[in-house]
């Protein structure tokens, strides 16, 4: 898709490449992930291997954990997310700037894995979007690797512009906000 | 424990009956003279250190719940458990040990959460696994392994994600081993299929 989006004539165009706004803003995030690891179990483990020297997420620029929400696009949900830390992991997404993306890594933030008990979510799925699913229990790094180009392939593929929009439920919220003032 | 001091303690508290035990020396205490016995423990018998407390649910039979204690003597290193009868099948209480051993505090409040034994006398009687407001002590028997659907801990977070604490589902679970025979013929199976969250248990409450 990338390939087709550029089109560039040294001849005719000299040191300018033409191409779409979705191309360059998607090429931009897509190589500039910024992870927040919300590791939560023995799957944040692995995530601290594959950010090691031996699998090294830097080779497709997302080393640069941070572990502010503030400073984060990518939260990857590393471990069994029980309804009591819920709350706390949907308080952290929500204060990740957008665009942001979810990585449930693991067995137990996929679907609930091994857990299946009354003091478990059966999913981090249930309180925030997910984009990757890893399967594993553990995943290995190299999983991870794989799903995080996996995300990367995906945001190419996004309107980069999409929220720029307000979604629904806050432009309702800036209506009655507007109305009261 | 060795047996003159397992006599000296029978002695001194006449209404201790030994318990049926594989491992360690185990005795039934009545409520009303356990703490002077944990004391006594402590100060002269030299178990110094409180390894566990938690309970123990009989499900149907009256007493329903019983407290149990470790006790360790480091320099000994001699185990001793302690079965303490909840007089209330319905509000369990036991006197606390929290003011003897400082280990007692935590180990208390989870087998409070877990069990719905209160502590009376203990410093800060509150849940420590589950949530504050949650209604149910997930550790009895009447309690289904899969969870009785409540509202989420946090208001706010349940309102915009619609999301809500579900039964787990258990699809014919929980999935045990049994512990000996080769490993290929112990794949984990359903070990009890007469319940689960679509049947409801059988005989109980």
């Amino acid at each position: 898709m990338q390939n087709t989006t550029i089109a560039y004539d040294s001849k005719v165009e000299g040191e300018v490449i033409v191409t779409q706004a979705d191309a360059v803003i998607n090429w931009i995030r897509k190589h500039s992930v910024w992870p927040m690891p919300m590791g939560l179990a023995c799957c944040a483990i692995e995530l601290m291997a594959a950010g090691g020297a031996r699998f090294d997420i830097s080779r497709f620029g997302m080393e640069v954990m941070r572990f502010s929400p503030r400073q984060a696009d990518c939260m990857i949900v590393a471990g069994t997310v029980t309804y009591k830390m819920a709350e706390v992991v949907r308080r952290i997404y929500d204060q990740m700037a957008e665009p942001k993306w979810v990585v449930a890594m693991g067995a137990c933030a996929s679907s609930g894995g091994m857990y299946r008990s009354y003091a478990t979510l059966q999913g981090v799925d249930r309180i925030i979007p997910v984009d990757v699913y890893i399967s594993g229990c553990p995943p290995r790094p190299e999983a991870l690797l794989d799903a995080m180009i996996k995300l990367q392939d995906k945001i190419g593929t996004e309107r980069s512009v999409k929220n720029l929009i307000p979604k629904k439920a806050d432009s309702e919220e800036f209506a009655t906000a507007e109305k009261e003032s | 424990m060795t047996n003159s001091d397992l006599a000296l303690i029978k002695e001194r508290f006449e209404t201790l009956t030994e318990r049926e035990s594989s491992d360690h020396v185990a005795l039934n205490c009545p409520v009303d003279v356990f703490v002077e016995l944990c004391t006594a423990l402590r100060d002269e018998f030299g178990y110094d250190m409180l390894v566990d407390v938690t309970a123990l649910d009989n499900d149907v039979q009256s007493p329903r719940f019983t407290g149990i204690y470790h006790f360790l003597s480091i320099s000994k290193h001699e185990y001793l458990r302690v079965a303490v009868d909840c007089a209330n099948d319905i509000e369990p209480t036991l006197p606390t040990l929290a003011g003897l051993y400082a280990s007692a505090n935590w180990h208390e409040r989870e087998t409070y959460d877990m069990m719905g034994i209160r502590y009376e006398g203990h410093p800060d009687m509150k849940r420590i696994l589950m949530w504050d407001d949650y209604p149910y002590h997930p550790l009895r028997k009447d309690f289904p392994l899969a969870g009785i659907e409540v509202p989420l801990p946090a208001d706010d977070v349940a309102e915009v994600t619609g999301a809500s604490v579900l039964p787990a589902p258990m699809m014919g679970g929980p999935f045990v081993s049994s512990a000996d025979g080769p490993m290929s013929q112990t794949e984990p199976s359903a070990h009890d299929e007469s319940w689960n969250e679509k049947k409801i248990k059988p005989c109980g409450n």
